[in-house]
């Protein structure tokens, strides 16, 4: 038998990779999982994976440039020793999905084959075809059911994870769960948790996520007492496939290879997209970024989207709001061969071929940068110290967080194709943390107190009870439809303080509504309305989280944005002039920073039933922060200025501080 | 399950019901007992999928005569027919829900939508079925790269792109099912925990009778994809002896219906004709090897 028992909470690519290597490592698993863990949401993940690699290397780029750009594109507020550590990790760890089977697409001599994905200007991103999410996910699911089948892996698929279980000293020691059919809550002593359930776009009603990205499990550990950061940082997609179930994805890859943006000049125009020529068209992310085009970060080209369609009033449709993601330039063969899964998708739910006619795509939720805070131990070369304990613990000790779920990766803004590398390689990185943790913290998951576990059980038992006698009149369903509408309206692409006032009065009503929720049934077998109806109430924590970060973080930053905080181009046209307002635009960016370059940290309140922030100083030491100029009319001048008071800083820091390469470019 | 975009409580029959949709659903309450059919009006929207129209059935929990019901169960995911959840029988055919658009299906059926659970597959409530067999047959052939460990051991082997070209269509498999459920061959397997018996022993009674019954195509195409792979191939008598075993290729009646249903179009056939080449040239080595 084991020593040591870990239970992993979800089976994406995170849950999964952590549950291999810890099997490798000789720790038996429980792996926890709403669904059989090949169905995870990793699934819907299509463009690709990043690492720097042979090639890129070859034309300047490194592992430090690839942290760079994810740091830059996150608007500096990822914790830059985890982002560092990652980057260099990067090449190893598409090489072991190499090795693992993922039919990377391959080029003409049989290397992996790359693509450029937004944020950088290097082909950094591996990918198969356009289901890359699903492959990666696809070959971790075959290693974790060969370890299954030698006995180190339990599997618990259809369950639903209620609580950590807590000791007197706050340790977590294992968790309780339910079975969705038979509906038995079990206790599952371990020696140290995972929680890797990906994200929370559900609190949206409709995202780009799947039915079981309710944000439950990272919600119930922080119910529990871990702290949630970030919260208000909520990717919203470019483009996605609107539809009255779901927004679909329509991936990056997209852009990435060749696919253009547009609208037609005269709004509304009613010819056919072929029939417009060129001149006609304008193709707005190339005019306004002509360096990075139709690959500028997620949260512009998002922003630039909505403007074009809210503000100058150039949608597509007049009363659906929709741009064209134009492939028809591109021959089919290709086409079939790099995106084939995702012009599937289009073709299954639109009914139109994308090879021929351009698609009409609008933003979506896609991803939560925040999620629950975790803490890592820096090492001396400003990476993360390998198995030390604390890597990627929350504040509950012996409870993890890792993927989505976790926030200090993607700072205010993920760059695409990233998400698929920071789950992979916190589930391989971290995983050895546990063990070191589990030796350090003493005891075993064989000797948890029975009654600990037994009144850990009674306590979600009554929870689910009292539902079931519900004697409210309020319908889970509905209540849903209403958070997502009031959240979709007033915390994505633009944030108002008014908006988000009100949102956070409705939001507050909702909640308790969902508290008086009555279940059309009340039976003890698959009642898939119960496990809804504890899923919705558990959404208000993370909504309130996001609304109330949005709220008081009174800047912009990454996808975080309030035109009422935007700052100024430069209006000057005489040059000694145009030099004075940089240099006050570069002052109110260093006093912007003073203040709002911090991770928001929430604990919950459940007296108040309200989270309460605090900021947190976030580690930028190995690359100062720099502003983000993309498209700002001035961005020369700023950028000089810039370059020249880091250079004085890093003269003056010289001294006591060894140089960090070229990390202090300010480059765009 | 999310929430549905219209006010669903506007239910009533009557005046509006040239914009409803009659949806049939057979239910059953549990694993071995009686299925039943229900009637349900859904208020017609535009763009709506089987998936849309079961969140407004769970919303509005009412059967046409305005009688009360518990909501259908069912399973779905990503809804974007890559997870492979939410495969069901609608319209007499096997298919994934996400992509069954009610225009669509409206033309091709005017009068009602029927939602039936897979054919081959336990009932565990309504439209939801357990799938376990078919996850285990992937166990059965080993349906895996054996890589000594997860450490840095640089890249695997350099792959053509012909190589990729031909395993890439079949690593899409997402496991639905579809395959099995419309396969002449594969039959249900049901069986009862019995009273007093442990989970363990009642899951190792399972694994025993589904290791009797067919395989199926799809475990024999993820059988030929890992042959086909540069270290995966290192398991390929394993995997050649499990087909050719009870249960194996032999079994095949070649009616071809896996790959007239398959949503991921996987050249299933062709798997199978290799599966057959290749069981036979391991069963000759192993009458020469004797």
């Amino acid at each position: 038998m084991s020593a040591h028992r870990v239970v992993v909470v979800g089976g994406g690519l995170a849950g999964l990779s952590a549950t291999m290597k810890l099997a490798e490592l000789g720790v038996a698993v429980d792996l926890i999982s709403l669904t059989p863990v090949k169905r995870s949401h990793s699934v819907c993940a299509q463009g690709g994976i990043n690492a720097c690699n042979d090639q890129t290397r070859q034309l300047g780029d490194n592992e430090w440039k690839h942290f760079d750009d994810t740091v830059y594109g996150g608007d500096f507020l990822n914790h830059q020793p985890p982002v560092k550590e990652m980057a260099y990790w990067a090449p190893k760890v598409i090489d072991l999905m190499d090795r693992l089977g993922v039919p990377f697409n391959r080029t003409g001599e049989g290397f992996i084959d790359r693509r450029r994905f937004g944020g950088t200007l290097y082909k950094r991103t591996a990918f198969a075809g356009a289901t890359t999410g699903q492959q990666l996910l696809y070959a971790l699911d075959e290693q974790v059911r060969r370890r299954e089948s030698e006995g180190l892996v339990r599997k618990f698929e259809f369950w639903d994870f209620l609580a950590p279980i807590q000791d007197d000293s706050g340790r977590c020691r294992g968790v309780v769960a339910q079975d969705m059919s038979s509906m038995e809550i079990r206790a599952f002593p371990a020696d140290a948790v995972i929680v890797a359930s990906g994200g929370c776009g559900l609190v949206y009603g409709r995202s780009t996520m799947s039915v079981f990205c309710n944000g439950s499990a990272a919600s119930r550990c922080f119910q529990a007492g871990a702290d949630y950061a970030n919260g208000e940082f909520i990717q919203v997609h470019p483009t996605a496939i609107p539809g009255s179930d779901k927004l679909r994805l329509m991936s990056e890859s997209a852009r990435g290879e060749g696919g253009r943006v547009w609208v037609p000049r005269k709004p509304q125009d009613a010819r056919a997209p072929k029939d417009i020529p060129d001149s006609d068209r304008f193709y707005f992310l190339e005019e306004h970024f002509p360096e990075y085009g139709n690959l500028v970060p997620r949260d512009i080209a998002t922003r630039e989207i909505f403007d074009v369609c809210v503000n100058e009033g150039l949608s597509v449709e007049p009363d659906r709001m929709c741009v064209y993601l134009d492939l028809t330039h591109i021959e089919r063969r290709e086409l079939d061969r790099k995106l084939g899964g995702i012009l599937e998708i289009y073709e299954k739910f639109q009914g139109v071929d994308p090879r021929d006619v351009p698609m009409k795509i609008f933003p979506a939720v896609h991803y939560s940068m925040g999620g629950l805070w975790a803490d890592y131990a820096r090492s001396a070369d400003g990476g993360l110290e390998p198995g030390a304990p604390q890597n990627q613990m929350t504040r509950i000790p012996g409870l993890y967080a890792m993927g989505e779920c976790d926030y200090h990766y993607h700072g205010a803004n993920r760059l695409g194709a990233n998400s698929l590398l920071s789950c992979i390689f916190t589930g391989l990185f971290a995983s050895p943390s546990l063990i070191s943790y589990a030796q350090s913290a003493g005891g075993s998951y064989r000797d948890v107190p029975a009654s600990l576990l037994e009144s850990a059980v009674k306590a979600q038992q009554t929870r689910h009870d009292e539902l079931l006698k519900g004697t409210g009149d309020e319908n889970p369903y509905l209540i849903h439809q209403e958070l997502g509408d009031v959240m979709t309206r007033s915390a994505t692409v633009v944030r108002r303080n008014d908006q988000l006032q009100s949102a956070i009065e409705t939001v507050d009503e909702l909640h308790q509504r969902a508290k008086r929720v009555h279940l059309s049934d009340s039976g003890s077998w698959t009642n898939q309305n119960v496990i809804f109806a504890k899923a919705l109430q558990d959404m208000f924590p993370l909504a309130k989280c996001i609304l109330k970060g949005a709220l008081q973080r009174d800047e912009c930053r990454g996808a975080h944005f309030k035109p009422d905080f935007t700052k100024p181009s430069l209006t000057a046209e005489d040059p000694a002039e145009r030099r004075r307002q940089a240099e006050q635009w570069c002052d109110a960016f260093e006093e912007n920073n003073r203040k709002y370059l911090k991770t928001t940290v929430a604990k919950w309140d459940a007296s108040s039933d309200q989270p309460q922030l605090s900021y947190e100083d976030v580690d930028t030491s190995l690359i100062p922060p720099r502003p983000r100029l993309y498209g700002l009319v001035g961005a020369e001048v700023i950028e000089e200025v810039w370059s020249e008071r880091a250079a004085r800083r890093q003269s003056e820091a010289s001294d006591t501080q060894p140089s960090t390469s070229s990390s202090s470019d300010a480059k765009v | 399950m999310i929430a549905p975009e219209s006010n669903p409580t506007s239910s009533a029959a009557g005046a509006r019901q040239a914009q409803m949709l009659k949806v049939r659903v057979l239910r059953q309450d549990g694993p071995g007992q009686e299925p039943y059919w229900q009637l349900f009006d859904v208020p017609r929207e535009p763009d709506m999928n089987v998936i849309s129209v079961l969140q407004r059935i769970a919303a509005i929990s009412e059967t046409v005569d305005g009688k009360k019901v518990a909501p259908v169960a069912w399973d779905c995911g990503c809804l974007e027919e890559v997870c492979g959840s939410c495969t069901m029988v609608i319209n007499g055919k096997v298919r994934q829900s996400c992509t069954a658009l009610v225009d669509k299906l409206v033309e091709d059926q005017p009068d009602e939508i029927v939602l039936e659970p897979m054919r081959k597959f336990p009932v565990i409530r309504d439209l939801l079925v357990d799938r376990g067999r078919l996850f285990h047959a992937l166990e059965r052939v080993k349906g895996w790269v054996p890589v000594d460990g997860y450490y840095d051991m640089g890249p695997g082997e350099r792959q053509s792109r012909q190589q990729q070209e031909q395993n890439y269509p079949l690593s899409q498999c997402m496991s639905c099912g579809c395959c099995l459920d419309a396969c002449p061959q594969y039959l249900k397997i049901e069986l009862e925990q019995e009273d007093g018996e442990s989970d363990e022993a009642f899951a190792a009674r399972q694994a025993a009778a589904y290791d009797k019954g067919f395989i199926g195509a799809h475990a024999i195409s993820q059988a030929m994809l890992f042959n086909n792979h540069p270290v995966g191939k290192t398991l390929a008598d394993q995997r050649n002896e499990e087909l050719s075993s009870a249960g194996g290729i032999q079994v095949c009646g070649n009616a071809q219906n896996c790959v007239a249903v398959c949503p991921k179009e996987i050249p299933l056939t062709r798997s199978i004709a290799r599966a057959g080449r290749s069981t036979t040239l391991y069963q000759l080595k192993k009458f020469f090897e004797r």
